[in-house]
């Protein structure tokens, strides 16, 4: 049975509904990211944030953008935080203070960008946008293939370097008596 | 309020702001990183929303979100390749104790 557009009786459309969710889980993800005491918990937050966002998104009529957010951003560097978390925890690391001394004029720039960036675009209007799109796969794999090949096959050497990269700067170095370091 | 181009744009601008508090008073090398991966999801965000708003970007802002992803995944890698690497020099995740400059 197909649903509405909108909830029935109260009328309000189910894009804003899920907009509204989506948003809010956003956001307190990534504030929980920031504040909480004990890193894993920011880690697993901060998948919560990945996941919010991929479903805005969909939202926004991308879905090949949605699904490589899952894909690379949970699937990927989810995993990657989470394996450099247990790597580099101390015993006594998490019990200590999390925030540097600059904590406070940190919170003043935040907000400060916060309160510009929102002024910004509420008082600008933007001529040239109109109704929400959907964004065709098809078009979108035409254009990558076409136009933007040469960048395409560029970001696939980047990766290459960033991985011998990564794999060169985290090795574990072997001094002359055989010990590790 | 899901249909303005506006709110989409308000919802990443306060990520890239909790995500610049985040990568200022974290003292875990970690915790930074984490913040910096907050900000270019908020510039996704705003790339993807621009691109659903006006049909001139529609298709090129996917592209341009999908590489960003991608460079984004070679900047984590190397990024905690780095902090591994200090990490075995210094014992210590947390960027404060890193001072071996100012001694």
């Amino acid at each position: 049975m197909p649903i509405g557009d909108s909830i029935p009786l109260i009328g309000i459309r189910w894009d804003d509904v899920l907009f509204v969710a989506l948003a809010a889980t956003l956001l307190v993800s990534a504030l929980l990211v920031v504040t909480l005491r004990d890193i894993i918990r920011c880690g697993l937050a901060l998948i919560a944030s990945f996941a919010s966002l991929a479903g805005i998104y969909v939202l926004l009529g991308n879905p090949l953008v949605a699904a490589t957010q899952v894909l690379v951003y949970i699937g990927a560097i989810s995993v990657l935080v989470l394996f450099a978390i247990m790597l580099t925890q101390t015993k006594n690391a998490p019990a200590r203070l999390v925030f540097q001394t600059q904590t406070l004029a940190a919170a003043v720039a935040a907000v400060v960008i916060a309160v510009v960036i929102t002024a910004t675009v509420l008082a600008t209007t933007w001529p040239s946008a109109g109704q929400r799109l959907w964004t065709s796969t098809t078009d979108v794999a035409h254009l990558l293939f076409h136009d933007y090949v040469l960048p395409f096959e560029v970001v696939s050497v980047l990766l290459t370097a960033a991985v011998i990269g990564g794999v060169y700067l985290a090795r574990r170095e072997i001094s002359k008596d055989g010990e590790n370091r | 309020m899901s249909g303005s181009l506006d709110s989409y744009l308000v919802l990443s601008g306060l990520l890239f702001a909790i995500g610049t508090f985040g990568f200022l008073a974290r003292r875990n090398a970690i915790s930074m990183l984490m913040s910096i991966e907050l900000m270019l999801n908020a510039v996704n965000l705003t790339v993807v929303a621009f691109g659903a708003f006006v049909p001139a970007l529609k298709t090129h802002a996917a592209v341009i979100a999908l590489l960003v992803i991608a460079v984004a995944a070679a900047e984590a890698t190397v990024g905690l390749a780095l902090v591994m690497a200090i990490y075995r020099n210094r014992k210590t995740p947390l960027v404060d104790e890193y001072d071996s400059m100012s001694e």
